[in-house]
Protein backbone atom coordinates (compact mmCIF):
# COMPACT_ATOMS: atom_id res chain seq x y z
CA UNK A 1 0.00 0.00 0.00
CA UNK A 2 1.46 3.48 -1.18
CA UNK A 3 2.13 5.59 1.78
CA UNK A 4 2.23 9.54 1.73
CA UNK A 5 3.89 11.48 4.43
CA UNK A 6 3.83 14.78 2.59
CA UNK A 7 1.16 16.72 0.63
CA UNK A 8 1.83 15.05 -3.29
CA UNK A 9 2.77 17.28 -6.06
CA UNK A 10 -0.74 17.50 -7.63
CA UNK A 11 -2.21 18.67 -3.90
CA UNK A 12 0.38 20.91 -3.42
CA UNK A 13 -0.17 22.59 -7.28
CA UNK A 14 -4.18 22.66 -6.40
CA UNK A 15 -3.14 24.32 -2.94
CA UNK A 16 -0.81 26.85 -4.39
CA UNK A 17 -3.78 28.20 -7.65
CA UNK A 18 -6.58 27.94 -5.15
CA UNK A 19 -5.21 30.17 -2.22
CA UNK A 20 -3.60 32.93 -5.34
CA UNK A 21 -7.43 32.54 -7.39
CA UNK A 22 -9.08 32.87 -3.35
CA UNK A 23 -6.96 36.00 -2.62
CA UNK A 24 -7.44 38.12 -6.18
CA UNK A 25 -11.07 37.13 -6.22
CA UNK A 26 -11.58 37.90 -2.56
CA UNK A 27 -9.69 41.61 -3.54
CA UNK A 28 -11.95 41.50 -6.59
CA UNK A 29 -15.38 41.36 -4.63
CA UNK A 30 -14.24 43.92 -1.69
CA UNK A 31 -13.41 46.53 -4.42
CA UNK A 32 -16.00 45.59 -7.35
CA UNK A 33 -18.37 46.39 -4.14
CA UNK A 34 -16.87 49.72 -2.66
CA UNK A 35 -17.40 50.86 -6.61
CA UNK A 36 -20.90 50.13 -6.53
CA UNK A 37 -22.35 51.05 -2.80
CA UNK A 38 -20.06 54.46 -3.87
CA UNK A 39 -21.95 54.73 -7.45
CA UNK A 40 -18.94 55.38 -8.89
CA UNK A 41 -20.99 53.40 -11.87
CA UNK A 42 -24.47 53.53 -11.75
CA UNK A 43 -25.96 50.66 -10.67
CA UNK A 44 -28.18 48.66 -12.77
CA UNK A 45 -31.07 48.65 -9.64
CA UNK A 46 -30.69 51.80 -7.84
CA UNK A 47 -29.37 50.94 -4.18
CA UNK A 48 -32.43 52.58 -2.58
CA UNK A 49 -34.88 50.86 -4.74
CA UNK A 50 -32.91 47.53 -3.93
CA UNK A 51 -35.09 46.80 -0.77
CA UNK A 52 -38.26 46.45 -3.18
CA UNK A 53 -36.94 43.60 -4.87
CA UNK A 54 -34.99 41.57 -2.41
CA UNK A 55 -38.05 39.99 -1.14
CA UNK A 56 -39.41 38.82 -4.36
CA UNK A 57 -39.09 34.94 -5.33
CA UNK A 58 -35.99 34.75 -7.74
CA UNK A 59 -38.00 34.63 -11.32
CA UNK A 60 -40.09 37.57 -10.31
CA UNK A 61 -37.24 39.78 -9.27
CA UNK A 62 -35.59 38.73 -13.10
CA UNK A 63 -38.65 39.66 -14.59
CA UNK A 64 -39.73 43.02 -12.28
CA UNK A 65 -36.30 44.20 -12.68
CA UNK A 66 -35.41 43.19 -16.53
CA UNK A 67 -32.33 41.42 -15.58
CA UNK A 68 -30.74 38.03 -17.91
CA UNK A 69 -30.35 34.45 -17.06
CA UNK A 70 -27.06 33.09 -17.31
CA UNK A 71 -24.12 35.07 -18.27
CA UNK A 72 -26.34 37.64 -19.57
CA UNK A 73 -24.78 39.90 -16.69
CA UNK A 74 -21.83 39.65 -18.52
CA UNK A 75 -23.58 42.26 -20.93
CA UNK A 76 -24.04 44.96 -18.04
CA UNK A 77 -20.99 44.95 -16.23
CA UNK A 78 -20.45 48.38 -16.62
CA UNK A 79 -23.38 48.82 -13.99
CA UNK A 80 -21.93 48.97 -10.10
CA UNK A 81 -23.93 46.10 -9.38
CA UNK A 82 -23.33 43.95 -11.83
CA UNK A 83 -19.82 44.23 -11.84
CA UNK A 84 -19.86 42.60 -8.24
CA UNK A 85 -20.05 39.47 -10.10
CA UNK A 86 -16.62 39.45 -11.83
CA UNK A 87 -15.48 38.69 -8.36
CA UNK A 88 -18.08 36.17 -7.69
CA UNK A 89 -17.76 34.25 -11.04
CA UNK A 90 -13.93 33.87 -9.59
CA UNK A 91 -14.58 32.94 -6.78
CA UNK A 92 -17.06 30.09 -8.02
CA UNK A 93 -14.52 29.32 -10.91
CA UNK A 94 -11.20 29.02 -9.21
CA UNK A 95 -11.80 25.44 -8.65
CA UNK A 96 -11.83 24.77 -12.16
CA UNK A 97 -8.59 26.21 -12.90
CA UNK A 98 -7.16 24.29 -9.87
CA UNK A 99 -8.29 21.02 -11.44
CA UNK A 100 -7.28 21.62 -14.99
CA UNK A 101 -3.85 22.43 -13.83
CA UNK A 102 -3.89 19.00 -11.51
CA UNK A 103 -4.97 16.91 -14.87
CA UNK A 104 -1.84 16.91 -16.46
CA UNK A 105 0.74 15.41 -13.53
CA UNK A 106 -2.12 12.86 -12.81
CA UNK A 107 -1.74 11.81 -16.13
CA UNK A 108 2.03 12.11 -16.45
CA UNK A 109 1.87 9.93 -12.80
CA UNK A 110 0.13 7.22 -14.58
CA UNK A 111 -2.91 7.71 -12.13
CA UNK A 112 -5.53 7.20 -15.07
CA UNK A 113 -8.05 6.65 -12.75
CA UNK A 114 -7.72 10.16 -11.16
CA UNK A 115 -7.25 12.20 -14.36
CA UNK A 116 -10.29 10.90 -15.84
CA UNK A 117 -12.46 11.53 -12.15
CA UNK A 118 -10.79 15.12 -12.62
CA UNK A 119 -11.84 15.51 -15.73
CA UNK A 120 -15.32 14.57 -15.10
CA UNK A 121 -15.38 17.35 -11.96
CA UNK A 122 -14.11 20.00 -14.81
CA UNK A 123 -17.01 18.99 -17.32
CA UNK A 124 -19.35 18.71 -14.16
CA UNK A 125 -18.75 22.64 -13.00
CA UNK A 126 -18.28 23.43 -16.27
CA UNK A 127 -21.88 22.11 -16.94
CA UNK A 128 -22.78 24.04 -13.74
CA UNK A 129 -21.41 27.67 -14.56
CA UNK A 130 -22.68 26.91 -18.12
CA UNK A 131 -26.02 28.67 -17.78
CA UNK A 132 -27.38 25.59 -19.97
CA UNK A 133 -28.96 24.43 -16.56
CA UNK A 134 -32.26 26.62 -15.87
CA UNK A 135 -34.52 25.75 -12.98
CA UNK A 136 -38.67 26.08 -13.28
CA UNK A 137 -40.08 28.96 -11.75
CA UNK A 138 -42.22 28.80 -8.74
CA UNK B 1 -16.50 35.27 36.42
CA UNK B 2 -14.50 33.58 33.73
CA UNK B 3 -13.53 34.92 30.32
CA UNK B 4 -15.30 31.79 28.48
CA UNK B 5 -18.43 32.45 30.50
CA UNK B 6 -18.43 36.00 29.92
CA UNK B 7 -17.67 35.46 26.07
CA UNK B 8 -20.47 32.93 25.62
CA UNK B 9 -22.71 35.32 27.31
CA UNK B 10 -21.86 38.41 25.71
CA UNK B 11 -22.32 36.13 22.06
CA UNK B 12 -25.50 34.79 23.24
CA UNK B 13 -27.26 37.79 23.98
CA UNK B 14 -25.75 39.62 21.13
CA UNK B 15 -27.12 36.66 18.69
CA UNK B 16 -30.59 36.46 20.01
CA UNK B 17 -30.87 40.82 20.88
CA UNK B 18 -29.72 41.16 16.78
CA UNK B 19 -32.27 38.27 15.74
CA UNK B 20 -35.20 39.81 18.02
CA UNK B 21 -34.16 43.45 16.76
CA UNK B 22 -33.83 42.56 13.21
CA UNK B 23 -37.01 40.72 13.26
CA UNK B 24 -39.10 43.62 14.60
CA UNK B 25 -37.09 45.55 11.88
CA UNK B 26 -37.72 43.67 9.12
CA UNK B 27 -41.59 43.20 10.10
CA UNK B 28 -41.47 46.89 10.14
CA UNK B 29 -39.83 47.31 6.40
CA UNK B 30 -41.60 44.89 4.91
CA UNK B 31 -44.71 46.54 6.07
CA UNK B 32 -43.56 50.24 4.86
CA UNK B 33 -42.91 48.27 1.62
CA UNK B 34 -46.85 46.74 1.50
CA UNK B 35 -48.29 50.17 1.85
CA UNK B 36 -46.20 52.24 -0.43
CA UNK B 37 -44.25 50.48 -2.84
CA UNK B 38 -41.96 53.26 -4.34
CA UNK B 39 -40.78 54.21 -0.48
CA UNK B 40 -38.95 51.95 1.68
CA UNK B 41 -38.93 52.81 5.50
CA UNK B 42 -35.33 51.80 6.16
CA UNK B 43 -32.27 53.71 4.29
CA UNK B 44 -30.48 51.16 2.13
CA UNK B 45 -27.46 51.03 3.94
CA UNK B 46 -28.74 49.77 6.93
CA UNK B 47 -29.16 46.00 5.55
CA UNK B 48 -26.08 45.41 4.25
CA UNK B 49 -24.41 46.93 7.66
CA UNK B 50 -26.94 44.66 9.41
CA UNK B 51 -26.10 41.98 8.01
CA UNK B 52 -22.06 42.64 8.44
CA UNK B 53 -22.88 42.57 11.80
CA UNK B 54 -25.11 39.46 12.21
CA UNK B 55 -22.58 37.82 9.87
CA UNK B 56 -19.49 38.73 11.81
CA UNK B 57 -20.98 37.39 15.10
CA UNK B 58 -22.09 34.26 13.57
CA UNK B 59 -18.73 33.74 12.06
CA UNK B 60 -17.43 33.89 15.77
CA UNK B 61 -20.25 31.66 16.92
CA UNK B 62 -19.26 29.06 13.71
CA UNK B 63 -15.53 28.65 14.80
CA UNK B 64 -16.20 28.51 18.65
CA UNK B 65 -19.49 25.98 18.16
CA UNK B 66 -17.49 23.77 15.42
CA UNK B 67 -19.79 24.23 12.81
CA UNK B 68 -19.77 25.91 8.95
CA UNK B 69 -20.67 29.54 8.91
CA UNK B 70 -23.63 28.19 6.20
CA UNK B 71 -25.34 25.79 8.33
CA UNK B 72 -26.50 28.98 10.68
CA UNK B 73 -26.85 31.63 7.71
CA UNK B 74 -29.22 29.99 6.14
CA UNK B 75 -32.36 29.42 8.77
CA UNK B 76 -30.50 32.71 11.10
CA UNK B 77 -30.59 35.15 7.47
CA UNK B 78 -33.76 33.45 6.23
CA UNK B 79 -35.83 33.69 9.41
CA UNK B 80 -35.62 36.98 10.36
CA UNK B 81 -34.62 38.81 7.68
CA UNK B 82 -36.92 40.34 4.95
CA UNK B 83 -35.09 38.55 2.10
CA UNK B 84 -36.85 35.79 0.05
CA UNK B 85 -34.90 32.53 0.61
CA UNK B 86 -34.32 31.92 -2.95
CA UNK B 87 -31.65 34.76 -2.54
CA UNK B 88 -30.79 33.99 1.05
CA UNK B 89 -29.87 30.34 -0.14
CA UNK B 90 -27.92 31.56 -3.29
CA UNK B 91 -25.84 33.86 -0.51
CA UNK B 92 -25.51 30.74 2.15
CA UNK B 93 -23.45 28.45 -0.36
CA UNK B 94 -21.07 31.63 -1.46
CA UNK B 95 -20.79 32.59 2.16
CA UNK B 96 -19.88 28.87 2.49
CA UNK B 97 -17.59 28.41 -0.12
CA UNK B 98 -15.67 31.68 0.56
CA UNK B 99 -15.06 30.16 3.76
CA UNK B 100 -14.20 26.98 2.21
CA UNK B 101 -11.50 28.30 -0.22
CA UNK B 102 -10.08 30.30 2.33
CA UNK B 103 -9.20 27.07 4.88
CA UNK B 104 -8.47 25.04 1.49
CA UNK B 105 -5.02 25.87 0.98
CA UNK B 106 -3.46 25.63 4.00
CA UNK B 107 -5.39 22.18 4.53
CA UNK B 108 -4.09 20.70 1.26
CA UNK B 109 -0.81 22.15 2.01
CA UNK B 110 -0.67 20.56 5.46
CA UNK B 111 -1.68 17.51 4.17
CA UNK B 112 -4.42 17.27 6.59
CA UNK B 113 -7.54 17.76 3.53
CA UNK B 114 -6.53 14.81 1.69
CA UNK B 115 -7.39 15.18 -2.25
CA UNK B 116 -7.49 11.59 -2.66
CA UNK B 117 -10.29 11.42 -0.66
CA UNK B 118 -11.92 14.16 -1.86
CA UNK B 119 -11.61 14.13 -5.81
CA UNK B 120 -14.17 10.75 -5.70
CA UNK B 121 -16.70 12.16 -2.94
CA UNK B 122 -17.07 15.80 -5.13
CA UNK B 123 -17.38 14.08 -8.31
CA UNK B 124 -20.93 12.50 -6.84
CA UNK B 125 -21.65 15.37 -4.51
CA UNK B 126 -21.14 18.08 -6.79
CA UNK B 127 -23.23 16.84 -9.68
CA UNK B 128 -25.79 16.22 -6.87
CA UNK B 129 -25.43 19.77 -5.71
CA UNK B 130 -26.44 21.18 -9.34
CA UNK B 131 -29.73 18.52 -8.71
CA UNK B 132 -30.73 19.73 -5.43
CA UNK B 133 -30.15 23.59 -6.45
CA UNK B 134 -32.19 23.18 -9.50
CA UNK B 135 -35.13 21.32 -7.35
CA UNK B 136 -34.75 24.36 -4.49
CA UNK B 137 -35.10 26.85 -6.73
CA UNK B 138 -37.94 25.14 -8.49
CA UNK B 139 -39.70 24.34 -5.54
CA UNK B 140 -42.34 27.03 -3.25
CA UNK B 141 -40.65 28.76 -0.91
CA UNK B 142 -42.94 27.81 2.11
CA UNK B 143 -42.18 23.85 0.79
CA UNK B 144 -38.23 24.62 1.27
CA UNK B 145 -38.79 26.76 4.57
CA UNK B 146 -40.66 23.41 5.87
CA UNK B 147 -37.93 21.26 4.72
CA UNK B 148 -34.76 23.08 5.47
CA UNK B 149 -36.14 23.94 9.17
CA UNK B 150 -36.60 19.62 9.41
CA UNK B 151 -33.11 19.50 8.32
CA UNK B 152 -31.85 22.49 10.73
CA UNK B 153 -34.00 20.08 13.09
CA UNK B 154 -32.30 16.89 11.89
CA UNK B 155 -28.53 18.87 12.38
CA UNK B 156 -29.37 19.72 15.82
CA UNK B 157 -30.19 16.04 16.62
CA UNK B 158 -26.79 14.76 14.81
CA UNK B 159 -25.31 17.44 16.62
CA UNK B 160 -26.48 16.29 20.10
CA UNK B 161 -25.98 12.17 19.32
CA UNK B 162 -23.37 11.65 17.02
CA UNK B 163 -20.22 10.68 18.50
CA UNK B 164 -16.65 11.64 17.36
CA UNK B 165 -13.79 9.04 16.77
CA UNK B 166 -10.63 10.13 16.87
CA UNK B 167 -9.06 7.89 15.44
CA UNK B 168 -11.27 5.26 14.03
CA UNK B 169 -10.57 1.68 14.01
CA UNK B 170 -10.08 0.18 10.24
CA UNK B 171 -9.24 -2.97 10.28
CA UNK B 172 -9.15 -3.61 6.76
CA UNK B 173 -9.62 -1.54 3.30
CA UNK B 174 -12.61 -1.89 1.39
CA UNK B 175 -11.53 -2.94 -2.06
CA UNK B 176 -12.79 0.26 -4.13
CA UNK B 177 -10.61 2.42 -1.69
CA UNK B 178 -7.74 0.09 -2.12
CA UNK B 179 -8.28 0.20 -6.07
CA UNK B 180 -8.41 4.32 -5.38
CA UNK B 181 -5.80 4.00 -3.17
CA UNK B 182 -7.08 6.25 -0.66
CA UNK B 183 -5.15 6.26 2.33
CA UNK B 184 -2.33 8.14 4.02
CA UNK B 185 0.02 9.20 7.17
CA UNK B 186 -0.55 12.38 8.76
CA UNK B 187 2.13 14.43 11.47
CA UNK B 188 -0.34 14.65 14.29
CA UNK B 189 1.16 17.83 16.02
CA UNK B 190 -0.24 17.77 19.40
CA UNK B 191 1.36 14.09 20.13
CA UNK B 192 4.09 14.75 17.24
CA UNK B 193 3.28 10.81 15.80
CA UNK B 194 2.55 10.35 12.29
CA UNK B 195 -0.98 8.64 12.15
CA UNK B 196 -1.30 5.88 9.18
CA UNK B 197 -4.67 6.35 7.88
CA UNK B 198 -7.16 3.78 5.58
CA UNK B 199 -10.94 3.87 4.74
CA UNK B 200 -13.64 0.93 4.49
CA UNK B 201 -17.36 1.18 3.65
CA UNK B 202 -16.22 3.56 0.63
CA UNK B 203 -19.62 2.53 -1.73
CA UNK B 204 -21.66 3.18 1.24
CA UNK B 205 -19.87 6.72 1.69
CA UNK B 206 -20.07 7.26 -1.47
CA UNK B 207 -23.95 6.62 -1.84
CA UNK B 208 -24.62 8.67 0.88
CA UNK B 209 -23.11 11.75 -0.66
CA UNK B 210 -25.83 11.46 -3.17
CA UNK B 211 -28.39 12.85 -0.70
CA UNK B 212 -25.73 15.31 1.02
CA UNK B 213 -25.12 17.28 -2.34
CA UNK B 214 -28.62 17.03 -2.82
CA UNK B 215 -29.40 18.54 0.55
CA UNK B 216 -25.96 21.45 -0.08
CA UNK B 217 -27.73 22.70 -3.19
CA UNK B 218 -31.19 22.36 -2.03
CA UNK B 219 -30.53 24.64 0.93
CA UNK B 220 -27.88 26.25 0.68
CA UNK B 221 -26.51 25.46 3.94
CA UNK B 222 -22.60 23.92 2.88
CA UNK B 223 -22.30 20.23 3.80
CA UNK B 224 -19.77 19.98 6.63
CA UNK B 225 -22.26 18.98 8.94
CA UNK B 226 -23.08 16.05 6.94
CA UNK B 227 -19.68 15.47 5.24
CA UNK B 228 -17.36 15.19 8.92
CA UNK B 229 -19.41 11.89 10.40
CA UNK B 230 -19.85 10.13 7.36
CA UNK B 231 -16.49 10.49 6.45
CA UNK B 232 -15.20 9.89 10.02
CA UNK B 233 -17.57 7.74 11.67
CA UNK B 234 -18.98 5.45 8.39
CA UNK B 235 -15.93 5.69 6.05
CA UNK B 236 -13.31 6.00 8.74
CA UNK B 237 -11.08 9.05 8.00
CA UNK B 238 -9.54 9.87 11.13
CA UNK B 239 -11.36 13.06 12.91
CA UNK B 240 -8.78 15.27 11.36
CA UNK B 241 -7.95 14.58 8.24
CA UNK B 242 -12.27 14.10 8.14
CA UNK B 243 -12.86 17.68 9.39
CA UNK B 244 -10.17 19.32 6.92
CA UNK B 245 -11.46 17.11 3.59
CA UNK B 246 -14.83 18.14 4.55
CA UNK B 247 -13.91 21.83 4.20
CA UNK B 248 -12.39 21.23 1.41
CA UNK B 249 -14.70 20.14 -0.64
CA UNK B 250 -17.44 22.16 0.19
CA UNK B 251 -15.17 24.35 -1.99
CA UNK B 252 -16.05 22.40 -5.00
CA UNK B 253 -19.14 21.12 -3.83
CA UNK B 254 -20.61 24.19 -3.06
CA UNK B 255 -18.94 26.04 -6.39
CA UNK B 256 -21.32 23.81 -8.52
CA UNK B 257 -24.14 24.84 -6.83
CA UNK B 258 -23.35 28.62 -6.32
CA UNK B 259 -23.34 28.40 -10.12
CA UNK B 260 -26.98 27.41 -10.81
CA UNK B 261 -27.93 29.87 -8.08
CA UNK B 262 -25.81 32.75 -10.00
CA UNK B 263 -26.74 31.79 -13.37
CA UNK B 264 -30.74 31.72 -12.40
CA UNK B 265 -30.28 35.17 -10.53
CA UNK B 266 -30.60 34.39 -6.91
CA UNK B 267 -27.17 35.90 -6.05
CA UNK B 268 -27.85 39.83 -4.64
CA UNK B 269 -24.16 41.48 -3.66
CA UNK B 270 -25.82 43.92 -1.76
CA UNK B 271 -26.42 40.75 0.47
CA UNK B 272 -23.35 38.52 -0.60
CA UNK B 273 -20.25 40.70 -0.32
CA UNK B 274 -21.40 41.90 3.58
CA UNK B 275 -22.10 38.73 4.30
CA UNK B 276 -18.84 36.86 3.08
CA UNK B 277 -16.77 39.57 4.60
CA UNK B 278 -18.65 39.84 7.86
CA UNK B 279 -18.26 35.80 8.27
CA UNK B 280 -14.59 35.71 7.46
CA UNK B 281 -13.25 38.55 9.65
CA UNK B 282 -15.95 36.97 12.45
CA UNK B 283 -13.97 33.26 11.72
CA UNK B 284 -10.84 35.18 12.35
CA UNK B 285 -12.26 36.82 15.81
CA UNK B 286 -13.12 33.01 16.71
CA UNK B 287 -10.04 31.63 16.28
CA UNK B 288 -8.29 33.79 18.51
CA UNK B 289 -11.38 33.61 21.27
CA UNK B 290 -11.28 29.77 20.59
CA UNK B 291 -8.05 29.68 22.54
CA UNK B 292 -9.37 31.42 25.53
CA UNK B 293 -12.57 29.36 26.07
CA UNK B 294 -14.12 26.42 26.80
CA UNK B 295 -15.90 25.29 23.44
CA UNK B 296 -18.29 22.81 24.60
CA UNK B 297 -20.37 25.55 26.36
CA UNK B 298 -20.67 27.80 23.16
CA UNK B 299 -21.11 24.51 20.86
CA UNK B 300 -24.56 23.98 23.05
CA UNK B 301 -25.50 27.95 22.44
CA UNK B 302 -24.58 27.32 18.96
CA UNK B 303 -27.07 23.90 19.10
CA UNK B 304 -29.58 26.39 20.98
CA UNK B 305 -29.47 29.10 18.03
CA UNK B 306 -29.65 26.53 15.70
CA UNK B 307 -32.61 24.48 17.33
CA UNK B 308 -34.27 28.15 17.75
CA UNK B 309 -33.51 28.89 14.10
CA UNK B 310 -35.16 25.73 12.93
CA UNK B 311 -38.33 26.05 14.62
CA UNK B 312 -38.67 29.38 12.99
CA UNK B 313 -37.86 27.92 9.71
CA UNK B 314 -40.60 24.86 10.41
CA UNK B 315 -43.11 27.35 11.89
CA UNK B 316 -42.48 30.07 8.78
CA UNK B 317 -42.76 27.73 6.61
CA UNK B 318 -46.02 26.03 7.55
CA UNK B 319 -47.04 29.63 8.15
CA UNK B 320 -47.64 29.13 12.04
CA UNK B 321 -44.97 31.58 12.87
CA UNK B 322 -45.03 34.85 9.90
Amino acid sequence: MEKKLKATEEQLTYAKILDMGMKIGLLALIITFIVYISGVLTPHIPVNDISKYWGMPVHQYLEAANIPHGWGWLGMIGKGDFLNFTGIAFLAGITVICYIAIIPILFRKKDTVYGVLAIVEVLVLVLAASGILKSGGH
Amino acid sequence: MSYGRFIVMCIAVVSIGLCLCFSGLAESGQQAAEMSPDSSATPWWVWPLVLFVVTFVLGIAAVLGGVGGGVLFVPIIGGFFPFHLDFVRGAGLLVALAGALAAGPGLLKKGMADLRLAIPVAVIASSCAIVGAMIGLALPANVIQTALGITILGIVAIMLIAKKSEYPDVKQADALSTALRINGIYHEVSTGQEVNWKVHRTPQGLATFIIIGVMAGMFGLGAGWANVPVLNLLMGAPLKVSVATSKFLLSITDASAAWIYVNNGAVLPMMVVPSIIGIMLGSIVGVRILAKTKPTAIRYMVICLLLFAGTRALLKGLAIWK
